[in-house]
């Protein structure tokens, strides 16, 4: 009796369970794939679906289309630079020279996740504003006439805030790639007389290798999609590709624009994404 | 321990304490003290106040909590709903298909959320689909941007349940639907609850897709902080912020707890 069950049950399972994946399918496409297509369509396609090259063409070689792009990528990749910096440091001191009330910490860091990307600009205005607390500070102790720190509303105030907010996505896989470090092997080390800087670089950062790649590759392609913090600071000179496509679409209707440069923003993040999915796959993170 | 000598470690906990306030305390402080601050000419504010909280309940803010709040439950429910449906059904698959639609259903995750909002907006413009300007558009454009994190909290709480149990409840007789409800989602639970706490908490931050979308009477919390800063009310924009994070932990919270009770930890 109990054989006869036990030899239908994975007929059962393996026949009509195939189209339960259709409806959450359908559902993306509809909403998402459909959508992404028709970007692509009024992209390459103009209104009697012709293709049309010249505004393409035009487009793609502006100034203001390759300035965006310029400014994308510099400061994705130095933002992904100081958040792998950053967050290694942090993540060395958090597990291998702990104090009390580390765990909380990293909590706390952690935490920053959940929370909206422009909340840091918001403070950083506060913070490092031409009115904000250091400049006032500064001002009033040696009585300069102008606000002397400046760096906010450049290219430098996105990236840190963007290594503010992305920090954590390195922390994460950096401590759960630390807690694995065999503790009795640096302590070898250590007893065989070989200094911290020499432990971290050849004990400790093969292990982190991996973390850091999948995390990096992450960074790159969140901050390459960052729109909330270059919005908030405001700055005229800042323009991403995200805040373009959001200019043209909506404050100037040129929705054509906006879907050339929407297809060049989204193969970049698809490009990354790949990047980010083989590391992850390949490294076991 | 990596470093023995007490200096050395002194030295490493400063520089650490250096880095965590610059970077992590003092944007929180400061959001916080700029919502309690009555005039802020010096370094320091002149004064506390609450008004700035009071404003904000008065005024439209309060229409933006709301709004923010349906959108986050609302989207976040059915990409509940979808990415535990996709995550399930996508076991059953060959192991080629089931590679490729487990990407399909991270892509959204990797589009910039701007495009999302702009793909909208050009399919669903004209008939026989015409949502802009609708609520129903921004709930979508949330639920398409969270979905990817839902089908991949679920499929990573899938792939530690060990198939052991299903198949006992199988081997007893159990019916596919009952082994479902019985067995598979009750050990799923925790996974679940995780899931939509991360979709609401990203819900309620999200800006990109909402500010290409939005209609007039549906502004969601980070939409009604942009206008009120972009109008250099930037203090309003702290308090409508710090009920945002409030909002966000004490969701977290409450469904940590949850879960905690709910896996008996």
């Amino acid at each position: 009796m109990s054989e006869a069950v036990a030899l239908r049950a994975p007929a059962v399972r393996r026949e009509p369970g195939k189209f339960w994946i259709v409806p959450p399918a359908a559902l993306l496409a509809l909403l998402f794939f459909y959508p992404l297509a028709l970007i692509a369509r009024q992209a390459f396609l103009d209104d009697s679906g012709v293709a049309n090259a010249a505004e393409i063409f035009r487009v793609l070689h502006s100034r203001f289309f390759l300035n965006a792009l310029i400014n994308t990528v510099t400061i994705s990749v130095a933002a992904t630079a100081g958040c792998l910096i950053v967050g290694l440091v942090l993540a060395l001191i958090l597990a291998f020279v702990p104090f009390p009330g580390s765990g909380f910490i990293a909590r706390l860091i952690d935490t920053f996740i959940a929370l909206p990307t422009f909340l840091v600009t918001l403070a950083f205005t506060f913070l490092y504003g031409s009115a904000g607390m250091l400049n006032t500070g500064l001002m009033e102790a040696f009585s300069l006439p102008l606000p002397p720190v400046d760096f906010l509303y450049s290219t430098w105030g996105v990236v840190l805030a963007e290594v503010t907010v992305y920090t954590p996505f390195i922390l994460r896989p950096l401590l759960a790639a630390f807690s694995l470090v065999d503790r009795g092997q640096i302590e070898a080390a250590s007893v065989l007389g070989a200094r911290p800087f020499r432990i971290v670089r050849q004990v400790i950062l093969p292990a982190a290798i991996p973390a850091l790649v999948a995390g990096g590759s992450l960074c790159l392609l969140l901050t390459v999609n960052e729109f909330g913090i270059v919005l908030f600071i405001g700055a005229k000179g800042v323009i991403t590709l995200p805040l373009l496509i959001y200019g043209k679409a909506i404050q100037e209707s040129a929705y054509q624009v906006a879907c050339i440069i929407a297809v060049v923003n989204i193969a970049l993040s698809l490009g990354l994404f790949g990047l980010y999915r083989f590391a992850a796959g390949r490294l076991g993170v | 321990m990596l470093v023995w000598s007490r200096p050395g470690r002194i030295v490493l906990w400063v520089m650490f304490a250096l880095i965590f306030g610059v970077l992590f305390l003092a944007p929180l402080a400061v959001i916080l003290l700029s919502s309690l601050a009555d005039q802020w000419n010096g370094v320091l504010p002149n004064g506390l106040t609450t008004e700035h909280y009071a404003d904000v309940i008065r005024g439209a803010a309060w229409n933006s909590v709301k709004a923010s709040l349906i959108t986050g439950f609302l989207a976040s429910a059915l990409a509940l709903v979808s990415g535990a449906w996709a995550a399930l059904s996508l076991r059953l698959q060959g192991p080629a298909l089931k590679r490729l639609l487990g990407l399909l259903f991270f892509i959204p995750s990797a589009v910039p959320s701007v495009s999302v909002g702009l793909g909208l907006l050009v399919a669903f413009s004209h008939p026989p689909l015409l949502l802009n300007g609708t609520i129903a558009i921004v709930m979508i454009a949330h639920f398409v941007l969270i979905s990817a994190f839902t089908f991949g909290n679920v499929s990573a709480g899938l792939a530690r349940l060990s198939p052991d149990f299903d198949q006992v409840a199988s081997s007893l007789g159990a019916r596919p639907a009952y082994r479902l409800w019985h067995v598979t989602l009750p050990l799923l639970a925790p996974y679940l609850v995780a899931a939509f706490g991360l979709s609401f908490a990203l819900s309620m931050g999200e800006l990109g897709a909402t500010v290409m979308v939005y209609p007039p009477g549906w502004v969601t919390l980070p939409v009604s902080i942009f206008s009120l800063t972009d109008r250099g009310d930037i203090f309003a924009g702290a308090a409508l912020t710090m009920i945002l994070v409030a909002a966000t932990l004490v969701l977290l919270l409450g469904l940590e707890r949850i879960t905690k009770r709910a896996t008996g930890a």
